[in-house]
């Protein structure tokens, strides 16, 4: 039995994972349209590489990773780009955003797929450039793209971890795709652990899924022959507390180490990706396929909450009809209800938008006033400090509101504020309703666009100092180019002078003897006794 | 729109309040059976000021009236006043304690929450301050009198001051257990001899001993239910207990056991109901502890050498006003600050 | 008494000659105080302030020569900043000096641009490429903002645009709900 540590606070709040784990994962049926963001992904939106009236086949690329952090859009389907312009997508701003929409011609056309044979042959470059071809970023949520966090440093990498923990209540899709498909996820794991060169795997799995920690064991076993390597995997049940399945606290868990602040897993030679994104690695590579569709959860107020296998792109009202919203649906939340984030143009009465699922949509709950009530108006902080308690990172959650409320972004930045992972567990126990996550928000974004409006000052004084000395420059080059203008121009009054009769006569002087010169180096040549000296 | 978490546990603050008031209920109850009932006249009074109080400092400070009222905040300062000071003090002086308590002492500072000392303990120190006397009219237990007022004769007193014929102040008060230790031990008596005049019972005083374990359940119902912790009952009862102790055992004859300053004055009901008050204690662990520590050592100090009767109040915010500075200086370690990854903690 | 005035006396020489030495020893050289109020102010050198640019507005404030409410681009709380620098009074925009627009930056209708490089010469941190006859342009990302450029330009082809809200720059607000609070 593996050691197991334990980090501070955490809450449990009920799970509702039951309902939807039910149902085996569906197919979703093609939609009526595909709307597919070309910024899906953490870093640089992709570059769009199709016009609106092209026709596209699955798989083909539409969106050209630009930039360092960035990652290539396919289209799901084949079909027809309808338009390439701004639509509304899932982010919590409720701001339009770059994205291709497509027309599917029902044939799911692919284009020729280009499997990796034998990826052990292959160098980790070029593995982790067919990753970012492919589109694979992390699917946990955050969907950070998986080849930059697949970049040697100068750490050793020791321990990969697959993070199976699945915190947040209501979400199963991790847990349903490692029951269905577990072989695909360990070789998934063994290509990044290959690619890592990492003694180990650690496969963290909440103790509240036997079934999916059954499933991954067997197939470790199973392909242990093949993976050569199997005794270097193994399943980890860890406690079920939320947030067990944030990275930083998943790592402390596993290994007992902590990411230190402001720093990567990388650093303390610690490595960890998503069940999903291990999976898509290898449809990635061993089939070529890339990442066009994942595991959706619907749950909620729905009939029926189910894990879907749907397109990127799908229109989530699409989506969430398959499971039949009850009919007081007041909305739409992507992600947990710890963490996620209610979806635009869905909230309140009128016609829903069609914001589309992207990569990083692991669950959509369906909300409802009796399953979500608005909160109660909010109370002063009476410090009771039970969000100390709960608080994952050992923060003083009620000192970083009290100066967030304030706008004392330097006493916060002081107090660690960076180093809360928003997981909304001090928010959950406040018995004074007040929306800490939301203040911790405010304060993080009010501080990053400083910092950025900073750097802009700061260049802009450079600039402005560089300009001054070149017009200084300028205009000493322009007094000195005046000032050799004049000296030239006396010179030239000094030759414009008349000659005096002296200075004709020795002019013609010295011109006759150089004629004498000549006419005596020439008779020097035919008779060589005379004398060649020129005075 | 909201924000998540979309979910919350929480109970609310009102329900918070409303919990330490039922943890109060034992105490008082034993209060009522050993003193008579004139205390729920005090309190009722005081809670109605209380609330009056809360309801006008709103309205001045146009904030809305109806979620504060109804967050128990001002009943919990009323209580505790009230329990603090003696049931038959004129009425009056339960309701400048209890206005001055509410209005100065948490509306101008700001409020729920914002109050830097706790507030039933600054209407306590206004009232000891200002009226000495009165605040040593304490009810005698019942049976150790000679003469005992009826409920409708303790009415008639708090709220007009006169007494039955024939009757003097004298014969239905008496100073309370610490306070006659006190002026005995000043005497030249010793302790073994004060302790054996009837005012004592088993372990403090007779009958407030028993109120004192009454307070004590209520305070183990909120250690359990998880309104408070540990932190501060705990260190503040072990360290008085030490203190006391390691006097007691070094002068027996003139310094009183541990057991009896538990159980006399208000050391029971200030460890986990007044010292607790989250607003105006510490709000990290270890600041509990140093916070709860220099509570007892003043308790004790004040208790054996100083000029009043009892020290909790006094302790307690002469430790509040050290409150934002043992805060800074007890910071905790934030996830991945201290010697990272350091095996330490395994469950 | 004697005794008393000597006490003050050599007091008075003990404690003056620690300040004295504390004065030597921590000791700051140069003026810090033009650097850390240039540090606040925005950089756009606008001229709002009446000063050729954010440097000699601030050596200005340092010398006691400028208010500290002349800079619009800096907002009110860029004169929170000063005023908590300097130790002086807030003091709300007013007077002569114009009230604080959104950040915008200058664009070049490219069409209209006659190449004339007035433009070129007026921006003060060179943010407007172009040569003599050829059409210029601004790049946006070095643009203060500063609206210099707009006034010389001959055939007023440009124009300033606000910078408006995309995901990229966008910002979680500052909680608004239904609120009971006691602040």
């Amino acid at each position: 039995m593996r050691t197991l540590y334990h980090f501070h606070g955490g809450v449990h709040p009920p799970s509702n994972k039951t309902q939807s784990t039910r149902l085996a994962i569906a197919p979703a049926p093609l939609p009526s349209r595909l709307i597919v963001p070309l910024h899906q992904h953490a870093g640089e939106t992709a570059k769009p590489v199709v016009q609106a009236g092209d026709h596209v086949l699955k798989g083909q690329l539409i969106g050209m990773p630009d930039g360092f952090v960035s990652s290539a859009v396919h289209a799901p389907t084949s079909g027809t780009i309808a338009a390439i312009d701004m639509q509304l997508i899932a982010h919590p701003s409720g701001l339009p955003n770059l994205c291709a929409t497509l027309i599917p011609d029902g044939k799911d056309e692919w284009i020729e797929l280009e499997p990796v044979k034998n990826y052990r042959d292959h160098s980790t470059t070029e593995l982790q450039h067919l990753l970012r071809m492919a589109g694979v970023v992390g699917l946990g949520g955050a969907a950070f793209p998986s080849d930059i966090k697949l970049r040697l440093g100068k750490q050793k990498i020791k321990t990969l971890i697959l993070n199976g923990a699945e915190c947040e209540p209501y979400i199963t899709c991790d847990d349903m795709l490692m029951r269905e498909r577990a072989a695909e996820i360990v070789q998934g794991a063994e290509i990044l652990r290959f690619m890592l060169d990492a003694d180990e795997v650690l496969y963290g799995v909440e103790d509240n899924k036997p079934e999916a920690i059954a499933a991954l064991q067997q197939a470790i076993t199973a392909s242990g022959s093949a993976l050569q390597q199997s005794k270097r995997h193994e399943v980890v049940a860890i406690p079920t507390i939320y947030p067990g399945g944030s990275a930083k606290q998943l790592i402390r868990v596993l290994t007992g180490l902590e990411v230190p602040s402001g720093k990567l897993p990388t650093d303390i030679g610690v490595q960890c990706f998503n069940v999903a994104t291990a999976y898509t690695v290898h449809r990635a590579l061993a089939h070529g396929e890339p990442l066009l569709s994942r595991i959706v959860t619907v749950a909620g107020n729905v009939r029926e909450a189910r894990n879907y296998e749907a397109l990127i792109g799908t229109p989530i009202d699409e989506l969430v009809a398959l499971s039949e919203a009850l009919p007081d649906t007041n909305g739409y939340i992507m992600g947990g209800p710890m963490m996620g984030f209610a979806l635009p143009g869905m909230s309140g009465p009128g016609p829903a938008v069609h914001v589309p699922m992207v990569k990083a949509t692991n669950c959509i709950i369906v909300s409802s006033e009796k399953l979500f009530p608005p909160p109660p108006p909010a109370m002063p902080c009476i410090r009771c400090t039970r969000c100390v308690e709960v608080c994952p990172a050992d923060l003083q959650p009620q000192d970083l509101f009290w100066f967030a409320q304030s706008k004392e972004f330097g006493r916060a930045q002081t107090f660690s504020l960076f180093d809360c992972i928003e997981c909304g567990a001090c928010s959950y126990v406040c018995p004074s309703h007040i929306p800490l996550v939301q203040y911790y928000r405010f304060a993080k974004s009010e501080i990053r666009a400083r910092e950025h409006d900073k750097q802009l000052a700061d260049q802009a004084r450079d600039r402005h100092e560089f300009h001054e000395q070149r017009i200084e420059r300028e205009k000493r080059e322009k007094a000195e180019k005046l000032a050799a203008k004049e000296k030239a121009a006396q010179a030239a009054k000094l030759a414009a002078q008349p000659l005096t009769a002296e200075q004709q006569a020795e002019l013609a002087n010295l011109a006759t003897s150089r004629e004498h010169i000549r006419e005596l180096a020439q008779s020097a040549v035919e008779h060589t006794t005379e004398n060649t000296g020129a005075n | 729109m909201f924000f998540s978490p979309f979910i919350s546990k929480s109970e609310g603050v009102a329900a918070i309040m409303l919990k330490v008031l039922l943890a109060l209920l034992p105490g008082i109850s034993l209060y009522v059976w050993y003193f008579g009932p004139a205390i729920l006249v005090s309190i009722a009074l005081a809670s109605i000021t209380a609330l009056a109080t809360e309801a006008a400092m709103l309205k001045l400070r146009k904030r809305p009236i109806a979620p504060f009222l109804k967050d128990n905040s001002a009943l919990l300062t009323a209580w505790l006043l009230a329990l603090s000071i003696p049931p038959l003090a004129p009425w009056w002086m339960v309701v400048v304690g209890t206005a001055f308590a509410i209005a100065i002492a948490k509306h101008l500072y700001g409020g729920l929450g914002s109050n830097m000392f706790n507030p039933a303990m600054v209407g306590y120190a206004v009232l000891i301050i200002s009226f000495p006397m009165q605040m040593t009219h304490w009810l005698a237990p019942q049976g150790l009198v000679l003469a005992e007022l009826s409920f409708a004769q303790q009415l008639q007193y708090i709220f007009s001051g006169v007494l039955p014929n024939g009757l003097t102040l004298d014969a239905i008060t008496m100073a309370t257990p610490l306070d006659t230790l006190k002026t005995h031990l000043h005497l030249d008596e010793s302790v073994q001899q004060i302790l054996n005049m009837p005012i004592y019972g088993q372990i403090g005083g007779h009958g407030s001993e028993m109120v004192a374990w009454g307070f004590l359940f209520g305070g183990l119902y909120l250690l359990a239910s998880r309104i408070i912790s540990w932190h501060i009952p705990f260190t503040y009862l072990g360290t008085l207990f030490v203190i006391a102790w390691i006097f007691h055992l070094a002068d027996p004859t003139h310094y009183v056991a541990p057991l009896f300053h538990w159980f006399s004055g208000a050391a029971i009901l200030g460890a986990f109901f007044i010292l607790t008050d989250p607003v105006s204690s510490p709000t990290t662990n270890k600041g509990r502890l140093i916070y709860a520590a220099g509570a007892a050592l003043l308790t004790y100090l004040i208790r054996t050498f100083g000029g009043f009767p009892d020290g909790v109040a006094f302790a307690t915010l002469l430790m509040n006003i050290c409150v934002p500075l043992i805060v800074l200086y007890t910071q905790p370690k934030v996830f991945g600050k201290k010697d990272g990854g350091k095996k330490d903690d395994q469950p | 008494m004697l005794s008393a005035l000597l006490v003050m006396a050599a007091l008075a020489i003990v404690l003056g000659a620690v300040l004295g030495f504390a004065a030597i020893k921590f000791h700051v050289e140069g003026n810090p105080l033009v650097d850390k109020i240039d540090a606040i102010l925005p950089q756009t050198q606008c001229g709002q302030c009446s000063f050729p640019g954010c440097k000699p507005y601030a050596t200005a404030i340092a010398a006691g020569e400028a208010d500290i409410n002349r800079c619009p681009p800096g907002g009110v709380e860029g004169i929170q900043k000063l005023a908590d620098l300097l130790g002086v009074d807030f003091k709300p925009f007013g007077g002569d000096t114009a009230a604080p627009k959104p950040k915008s930056v200058a664009i070049i209708d490219e069409s209209t641009c006659i190449g004339c490089t007035l433009c070129i010469q007026a921006c003060p941190v060179d943010a407007i490429v172009g040569a003599a006859k050829q059409m210029h342009t601004i790049i946006a990302a070095e643009c203060t903002g500063c609206e210099l450029c707009v006034a010389p330009c001959p055939v007023d082809c440009i124009s300033m645009q606000v910078i408006e809200e995309k995901i990229s720059n966008w910002k979680w607000k500052y909680p608004v709900y239904s609120l009971v609070t006691a602040q």
